[in-house]
């Protein structure tokens, strides 16, 4: 049974001299139930704006997006969207961020503080509870928005290039949280990035994009066990492998709808 | 400290200056009384308890228009920031009304209804709602989208979504407004209390002037800069600095 299906997508945006640009041409993609999926590639590639399709929040100009066959036309609690900002409500305190989905669903109040309570231990949050946002590291915002996220219980996670704005270590810190996260809960994770090392550290798969018009050029399945170690040899080697994909899209604008697997 | 200091310092030349100007006697005393003659003023309107039953009334007057303005301009705010052709319509309407300074419309308000305290608190009301119409939509239209984006992938939509999080989102700028507003009423305020009847700060100010009470003029000056002063920097400032660093927005 197919779990998320994307079918013939294509999407346009119109521009300021009245030309269309093509922004996602003819996307097919099938993502597993539990799968840790990541779409790479350059800026402009229609990555970020397939993950918000799939979230409910763009619409598609055709094609479709199913959720266990059911069409995917607006927002909704199963799919849940971390964004690059962490976007946490300023004027709520961390636990009251955590709640607000679950409030939202009027799900009882106590109940709510206790699962959310329960969530931010997870992310190793619980003492800063009573915090106001502007208090946390960028780090630690970030894990609140996936503490938020993860505690309404959606069926997918989208991440929409998380870390991005974080140093070096921080990432690196969030890398092992997350795949410990979704080691425990083996939810469905739809992860965008422009960072190759990460996309490649994280995923069971890499949909490789390239731009003018955003289409998916390669998919690269990476059975290697985890936890992956930062500087293994296979790893490395499906890095290049990606950089030289990418560097050719750029420079010649080459491409098959190749599936492959890697290791 | 050092800023108290220099204040201090500044507040003691003045009155030197003016106990100086006094004394030279250019102008007859009734014109240009001295520093003593107006605290003596000042300490007999409080004992009297004249200036008291004054600030109060024109405090009263003062809540009530605010008020007003402040709920009819958030709803204007809220429906023009809801719906581009409504602003489209209105919007430069709104704001050339912000620019007529509110003595303005004292004439109309007059005439409408008559010399009371419903022309006050008309004059009020307009001093005050344009801004607020100004600076509710300002911040709605402002909020940013990636916090709207995330409530609705939380499943937050409609209503909900406007109460739990863009009309708190634009708080810091309701709160601008509501600073600003009140400084625009209580200006209003004043050029209604000097025509209007009944009993006020104003009122005693149009007193003053016609027994030729210089020194009575003076202190409801003094009077009203003070009360302006208290309300705006200190309590509505400290109120809005708060807000600002919840809200994450000081420049810490």
């Amino acid at each position: 049974m197919s779990f998320l299906t994307i079918n013939e997508i294509n999407k346009y945006y119109p521009q300021k001299d009245g030309h269309l640009l093509e922004v996602l041409n003819n996307i097919n993609l099938e993502i597993k139930e539990k799968e840790f999926i990541t779409f790479i590639g350059p800026s402009g590639c229609g990555k970020s704006t397939l993950l918000n399709i799939l979230a409910g929040l763009v619409k598609a100009d055709s094609g479709r997006v199913s959720l266990n066959d059911k069409l995917i036309t607006t927002p909704g609690n199963d799919r849940v969207m971390v964004f690059q900002e962490a976007a946490l409500f300023p004027w709520m305190t961390v636990i009251d961020n955590v709640m607000f989905g679950l409030k939202a669903k009027n799900k009882d109040k106590k109940e709510a503080y206790d699962k959310a309570l329960k969530q931010l231990e997870a992310v190793h949050l619980a003492d800063f509870k009573d915090s106001y946002p502007h208090q946390l590291s960028g780090g630690m915002k970030q894990r609140v928005a996936i503490a938020r996220s993860l505690v309404i219980k959606p069926k997918i996670l989208l991440m929409d290039e998380p870390f991005a704005a974080l140093d070096d270590q921080t990432r690196l810190v969030l890398h092992k949280e997350l795949m410990n996260l979704w080691l425990d809960l083996k939810k469905t994770i739809v992860f965008v990035t422009h960072n190759i090392r990460e996309a490649v550290k994280l995923s069971d798969r890499v949909i490789v994009f390239g731009t003018n018009p955003g289409r998916i050029i390669e998919k690269i399945s990476i059975n290697l066990p985890r936890p992956r170690a930062r500087e293994s040899k296979e790893l490395i080697t499906i890095e290049n492998y990606i950089l030289d994909l990418l560097e050719k899209e750029v420079s010649f604008k080459g491409g098959n709808q190749d599936e492959k697997i890697m290791a | 400290m050092k800023k108290l200091w220099r204040r201090s310092l500044f507040i003691i030349s003045l009155l030197l200056i003016w106990q100086g100007l006094y004394l030279l006697e250019i102008w007859p005393n009734f014109l240009f009384p001295s520093p003593m003659m107006v605290g003596n003023t000042l300490v007999e309107g409080f004992t009297d308890g004249s200036f008291i039953i004054a600030m109060a009334a024109s405090f009263k007057r003062l809540l009530i228009g605010y008020s007003l303005s402040i709920v009819f301009g958030t709803l204007l705010g809220v429906l023009i920031a809801s719906n581009k052709i409504i602003e489209d319509t209105i919007g430069p309407f709104i704001l050339a009304l912000q620019s007529i300074p509110s003595v303005v419309w004292l004439p109309l308000a007059l005439l409408w209804f008559s010399l009371g305290e419903a022309a006050i608190i008309f004059v009020v009301v307009l001093g005050g709602t344009w801004n607020m119409v100004i600076n509710s939509s300002t911040g709605i239209k402002n909020v940013q989208p990636v916090l709207i984006r995330a409530a609705k992938t939380m499943g937050v939509k409609g209503i909900q979504l406007f109460w739990k999080v863009i009309l708190p989102a634009s708080v810091p700028h309701l709160i601008t407004g509501m600073r600003l507003s009140w400084a625009f009423s209580w200006r209003a305020l004043m050029a209604g209390e000097l025509i209007g009847t009944g009993t006020g700060l104003g009122q005693i100010l149009m007193w003053g002037r016609d027994m030729g009470n210089m020194s009575l003029v003076i202190s409801i000056i003094i009077l009203i800069g003070t009360f302006g002063y208290l309300t705006d920097n200190l309590l509505f400032k400290k109120f809005e600095d708060r807000v600002l660093t919840r809200w994450g927005l000081d420049n810490e």
